[in-house]
């Protein structure tokens, strides 16, 4: 690692592109973080991740891995399919909520339901942000998105989707958490759950699973300081901060 | 191959489906990931049974969608990798077909064709030629597309297509019916060591002692997507080159052609034998590659010939490029069976000679 003159250190596993990302945008983030982890177990030189479409699709800019891209949604099929062939790579899918809990809701659940030995990194924002902010599976009730113009209504567009929680009630999850990137404690405890999970897939444990919730401003609507807020508070009212899964044993279920 | 009735000394019986489960292990197939689909249940059932047996990997997906996905992940971390459905099924793999042509992948679909459109009937159909030959999926690409009309052929063809998806770096599609494959044949076995793949330095299996690759299909630099399409264009020029396969009966004198590929070119091959045996010249031109579709020897055909006949179990498919090779030379006349009904050689010899009476 590498320190500047303000003290931010650049993982070597993160490239020196500068990010597409909006100002507040998680992703960075979640990035930097996921750089760090893969320097810190010395495993990116046979890691082999799997973007997503969605703002993170260039994610192949930033992290120095071999990136795969999958259709929209079939990430983790694409990310089993790799772990499969490649039994002692580390292989992982980073994901948005549309891209994870939407389209690709399917490919989610019975990865996880066989136990793939992949790491899942679910970037929860509530909302798509590549295609314009429109309506997620994750978005709150009464959030005003591009398609719910006049707030997100259970009856007729149906809830916010809790992945952790769902995914909790299968078999074969080996670890389970809710992070969320809103405070300095908060990226701390992201890192740590991140690297959990990866510790966890270099020891052949199972299926790991992080959701990040994590700020989008631009499509918040809020600057990123009231955007931090929104995750920390509606947010995590709503997603509550919390390890699901420890060593395959449900924890909350 | 425990399963197989031995005919004779090399000889073993098997249904297509099973043979082509068989050809893909003896090709090194070290994935395969399918999900049920009648006609082509005994392919996923006989790889779910030997790829463990052999130290290789089955799924069975939650999908096509995933199960192509999953042969998309297996081929870019370098592996020779399979799936198989039939029609409805295919419909869905389309998406990821199109994402392994545009990032250069190999891979071997099988497609058992059933009747459609939507569900259809579970009869042998051949509906599915406009989505495997002009491209299916998104965007503007190719993948082989190769007919088998006999088991022995089902297990060659796919035997073959590994290396050809390897080769080219291409996915390649079986594209056969479920007569080729339910119906059970003796056929002779490929035997020998697996074929060596060629190296494969564009694969992603981790960056160790050298940079971090991508592999990807999303391409936003100024002029970049362009490019790459054309790279794709000049990679399909060399394969038409190269790897147009087709096969004649009768040609070299031949004043009726019967064009027909699969399930109806074995028949077709019936009804010219019949009409040889009537003094009537006919021939016939069955297409191995639907694509690279053979233009050029059917154009010279066509020069030569009084009239052609297309016999497909669909609605005229192949008709198209037979016209667009033939290009107004000769009459293109079609015989269609579009609802699971194979016709038989009498069908197909009446045809022709109504055509020779005209
Ligand atoms: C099959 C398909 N459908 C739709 C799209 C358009 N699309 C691109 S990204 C996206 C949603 C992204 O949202 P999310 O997964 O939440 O990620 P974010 O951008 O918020 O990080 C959609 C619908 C697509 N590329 N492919
Ligand atoms: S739109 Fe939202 S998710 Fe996408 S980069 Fe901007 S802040 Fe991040």
């Amino acid at each position: 690692m590498k320190t500047t003159k303000s003290g931010y250190r650049r993982p070597a596993s993160l490239t020196k592109a500068p990010m597409h990302y909006c100002a507040g945008c998680g992703h960075s983030t979640a990035h930097k973080l996921l750089a760090e982890v893969l320097d810190e177990l010395e495993i990116s030189e046979r890691t082999i991740g799997v973007a997503p479409v969605g703002c993170a699709v260039l994610a192949y800019f930033y992290l120095k891995c071999d990136i795969a891209e999958a259709a929209h949604g079939r990430t983790p099929a694409v990310a089993t399919g790799i772990k499969r062939a490649l039994p002692d790579r580390i292989v992982f899918s980073y994901q948005g909520d549309g891209d994870l809990a939407a389209i690709g809701l399917a490919e989610t659940i019975h990865a996880a339901n066989r136990g793939e030995q992949i790491t899942v990194v679910f970037i929860n924002n509530t909302v798509y942000g590549m295609t314009g902010g429109q309506m997620a599976p994750t978005t709150l009730v009464g959030q005003v998105t591009a398609t719910s113009p006049s707030g997100r209504e259970s009856a007729t567009m149906g809830g916010p989707l809790r992945m952790c929680e769902l995914l909790n009630t299968l078999d074969q999850p080996y670890y389970i958490e809710r992070v969320a990137l809103d405070s300095h404690a908060g990226v701390l405890a992201t890192k740590k759950a991140l690297r959990t999970a990866f510790q966890a897939q270099v020891e052949g444990r199972g299926y790991s699973f992080v959701e990040i919730l994590s700020a989008c401003p631009t499509y918040f609507h809020r600057s990123p300081l009231e955007s931090l807020k929104f995750v920390g508070g509606e947010m995590a009212k709503q997603f509550p901060v919390r390890i699901f899964r420890k060593e395959g044993v449900a924890l909350h279920a | 191959m425990k399963g197989a009735v031995t005919v004779e000394s090399k000889r073993v019986l098997m249904t297509g489906n099973e043979a082509a489960a068989e050809a893909a292990i003896r090709a090194g197939c070290q994935c395969y990931f399918g999900y049920p689909i009648t006609p082509q249940n005994e392919l996923i059932a006989y790889m779910a049974k030997h790829m463990p047996a052999h130290g290789r990997v089955f799924i069975q997906a939650e999908s096509e969608l995933a199960a192509i996905s999953m042969v998309f992940g297996a081929s870019l971390a370098g592996a020779r990798a399979m799936t198989s459905s039939s029609s409805p099924g295919i419909s869905l793999k389309q998406e990821g077909i199109s994402y392994l042509a545009g990032c250069q992948l190999p891979a071997v679909i099988i497609n058992v064709q059933r009747g459609g459109p939507g569900l259809g009937n579970i009869d042998p159909a051949q509906g599915d030629y406009f989505q495997a030959t002009k491209g299916g999926g998104h965007g503007d690409y190719h993948i082989i597309v190769l007919a088998p009309a006999s088991v022995q052929e089902m297990h060659d063809m796919t035997f073959q297509a590994f290396d050809l998806a390897d080769q080219y770096r291409i996915p390649v599609m079986i594209l056969a019916d479920g007569r080729v494959g339910q119906m059970m044949e003796p056929i002779r076995l490929q035997e020998g060591p697996a074929p060596i793949p060629p190296a494969k330095p564009w694969a992603l299996t981790g960056a160790k002692g050298r940079a971090p690759q991508c592999i990807r299909s999303l391409f936003l630099e100024e002029g970049a997507l362009e490019k790459h399409n054309l790279a794709l264009q000049e990679c399909y020029r060399r394969i038409a080159a190269a790897d147009t396969k087709l096969e004649e009966t009768h040609t070299a004198d031949c004043e009726w052609l019967i064009a027909a590929w699969g399930t109806c070119g074995r028949i077709g091959k019936g009804a010219v034998q019949k009409a040889r045996a009537q003094g009537i010249k006919a021939g016939l031109i069955r297409p191995l590659t639907l694509w690279p579709f053979p233009y050029e020897r059917l154009a010279r055909l066509g020069a030569q010939v009084k009239a052609l006949l297309v016999v497909e179990m669909n609605c005229g498919q192949m008709l198209e490029d037979v016209r667009l090779a033939v290009n107004g030379a000769t009459p293109v006349h079609f015989s269609g069976y579009p609802g699971g009904r194979v016709p038989t050689v009498s069908d197909v010899f009446n045809a022709l000679t109504a055509l020779v009476r005209q």
